[in-house]
């Protein structure tokens, strides 16, 4: 098979599963959780780094070679993301930025419009953008006009590990909108992740369900190995499904024979 | 809007009554939900959910997980003043208590802020007496210019403010209400709180919503269980819990559960909460409320603190001192015992916390926010 890299903001990635810091019971199992996962790319919320701690920071524990994304956790208006963001740029975090803006601390639903509002601003700064919205296609579309270099829309509430409860929708973003498609919050297990995969997603973030398994490291690599094999299944394009048994001619099969 | 009228309406209510007539079926029901809403949080709070307490806790434990993670935020409280107007009976700071009263000058609340700093913490309580003359906005204003070069995140429990005395502090970098309404029993709050700003029951009540109208990202309320009948008082809580999520849902709104201690004065607690009792509001709260703050202070002892770390517990104090200089000043009082708010029961350390926390499997969470300057 021909090498598939993953180009995002002029970055090439060979995982196509994103990992998170959040929920871990120590964090010094982060680089044990990147390795078995294979993952490349990290989110830190930018509201747990800190840079002067004696007590242990976060950042001390991703590993070098992680492409990290600082998210904006915690902002509740455009106006704070933008903040956040830029906070996170003069803290040496870098220009990788993912939006997250929620005002509603109950469902912890994003908030599309002050997300495209919040987008659009940071572009035109240079980040790149990955901003966090429901499964909606003219949030998406407003996010490609606002310059984003990716859209994450979630496949259910996140941290609720409920799966892809939002498989339409998602698949209606991956067929019309021409930017890389990120699943990002709610997927529970790594078969979730790999139907979102063979659905055509691009990548998929998973936090949560690898932080509080059981075993996190273990299930950091079922997550690795299912991201790869739904992209693999995706390259090589599934047969069309039917609903009962299929001899091979059975009607025709009279008009081959001598 | 307000909560007083939904509290003057559930406080006419036989609610004694609607808690002993629930029966086992109603508690099934409410544990087979996955939203609650008022009448299950009564079901759990009532006495027929007790013999449900460990279902309860395994939802209750893994509603936690999933929200929060194994994690645990730590604060500590700094007192900066307990100069006192009002007569609380039941506080050790009441105005009628002969205990040496001080507040911290700003080179003091710099030393504290230090010595606070040292042991990693970086969310911080500040608290003071009702004293306005004292501590007063003007001084509040002032300390945080100091605690904001060490505290990313710092939340007042004060006397009670109007909004805009608030938002005042929420552009100073404070991010964060602590008020608890003591009891939701008007009648009663009118005999424990004798004379003093205080004894204004709606003004306190309504205190909470001003902080969320004010830009606070958190406000934390309670009541002081055991002043009155702790039933009543923990699902008034949690119907105000309710009333301010919904009408501000861009705000944590978090709830604390303090039982009453032994304190200086002759008022002791008329009621008293069993462990089992506590453990039975937390579950309630957590079932209610998923994403819901619940601190657990120094008020509780190490074991039971430790115990009911997964059962809901998102927020502990650490390395506390409930008098004023506590955390950098050396005891020089005369007798040789510097008197605080309550007596504590947790006296561990900010280190040796950590330390029971991972040994538990949490990992102690220092900085959970950045104040969030604008760079431009």
């Amino acid at each position: 098979m021909s090498e598939d890299i993953f180009e995002i903001g002029g970055f090439k990635l060979e995982s196509r599963l994103f990992t998170g810091t959040g929920k871990y019971a120590d964090d010094s199992i982060i680089s044990d959780v990147c390795e078995a996962s294979a993952s490349q790319v990290i989110t830190v919320a930018l509201r747990r780094v800190d840079l002067e701690s004696g007590t242990g920071n976060v950042m001390d524990y991703i590993p070098k070679y992680m492409k990290l994304l600082p998210n904006t956790s915690g902002a509740r208006s455009a106006d704070e993301a933008i903040r956040i963001a830029r906070l996170a740029r003069a803290m040496g975090c870098g220009d990788w930025i993912k939006i997250e803006v929620i005002s509603d601390n109950k469902y912890l639903l994003p908030d599309g419009y002050e997300t495209a509002k919040a987008t659009e601003i940071l572009a035109n700064e240079g980040f790149v953008v990955l901003p966090y919205i429901n499964a909606d296609l003219y949030v998406a579309r407003s996010l490609v006009d606002a310059g984003a270099a990716a859209v994450m829309p979630l496949g259910a509430p996140i941290g609720t590990n409920r799966g892809l409860k939002t498989r339409e929708m998602v698949r209606i973003l991956i067929e019309e909108i021409d930017l890389p498609i990120i699943v990002d919050a709610g997927i529970g297990n790594p078969s979730e992740a790999c139907e979102a995969m063979e659905m055509g997603a691009d990548a998929c973030l998973v936090n949560t369900a690898i932080a509080t398994a059981g075993n996190p490291v273990l299930m950091a690599r079922a997550f690795g190995r299912a991201v790869r094999a739904g992209r693999e299944a995706y390259l090589a394009g599934a047969g069309a499904m039917c609903r009962h048994a299929k001899a091979s001619s059975p009607l025709t099969g009279f008009l081959s024979e001598d | 809007m307000s909560f007083y009228p939904i509290c003057t309406e559930y406080n006419a209510l036989p609610l004694n009554e609607r808690f002993e007539s629930v029966t086992e079926s109603d508690v099934r029901r409410a544990l087979g939900k996955t939203v609650l809403d008022a009448e299950d949080l009564l079901s759990l709070m009532s006495p027929a959910a007790a013999p449900f307490v460990e279902e309860m806790a395994q939802k209750a434990s893994q509603l936690t997980l999933q929200y929060f993670g194994r994690t645990i935020q730590l604060f500590t409280p700094l007192y900066l003043s307990n100069f006192c107007t009002n007569h609380c009976v039941y506080c050790g700071f009441n105005a009628k208590n002969k205990i040496p009263r001080s507040q911290l000058e700003l080179a003091q609340v710099e030393e504290e802020a230090k010595a606070i700093a040292a042991t990693g913490l970086k969310h911080l309580l500040i608290l003071t007496g009702e004293s306005r003359a004292k501590a007063s906005p003007d001084y509040l204003d002032s300390c945080m210019t100091v605690l904001r070069k060490y505290f990313p995140s710092v939340s007042i429990e004060i006397y009670s403010m109007d909004q805009d005395e608030y938002a005042r502090l929420v552009d100073s970098g404070v991010d964060g209400l602590t008020v608890f309404q003591e009891t939701y029993d008007e009648e009663l709050y009118a005999t424990l709180h004798l004379f003093g700003p205080k004894k204004n029951f709606r003004y306190r009540l309504d205190a909470p919503e001003r902080g969320c109208k004010a830009g606070m990202r958190v406000v934390n309320i309670g009541a002081l269980l055991g002043l009155g009948d702790w039933r009543k008082d923990a699902y008034l809580t949690g119907l105000h819990v309710a009333y301010l999520q919904n009408l501000y849902p861009e705000v944590d709104i978090a709830v604390s559960l303090p039982r009453m201690r032994p304190h200086a004065g002759e008022f002791q607690p008329t009621s008293i909460v069993e462990d089992r009792d506590m453990v039975q509001i937390m579950l309630a709260f957590r079932l209610f409320s998923p994403r819901l703050g619940i601190t657990i202070s120094t008020r509780e002892s190490v074991q039971f603190r430790e115990d009911i770390l997964p059962l809901g517990v998102t927020k502990m104090s650490a390395g506390v001192s409930t008098a004023v200089g506590g955390h950098s000043q050396e005891d020089d009082s005369q007798d040789g015992d510097t008197v605080g708010q309550f007596d504590i029961s947790d006296e561990r350390t900010v280190d040796e916390m950590c330390e029971a926390l991972r040994k538990q499997g949490y990992q102690p969470v220092f900085k959970d926010w950045e104040f969030i300057t604008d760079l431009q």
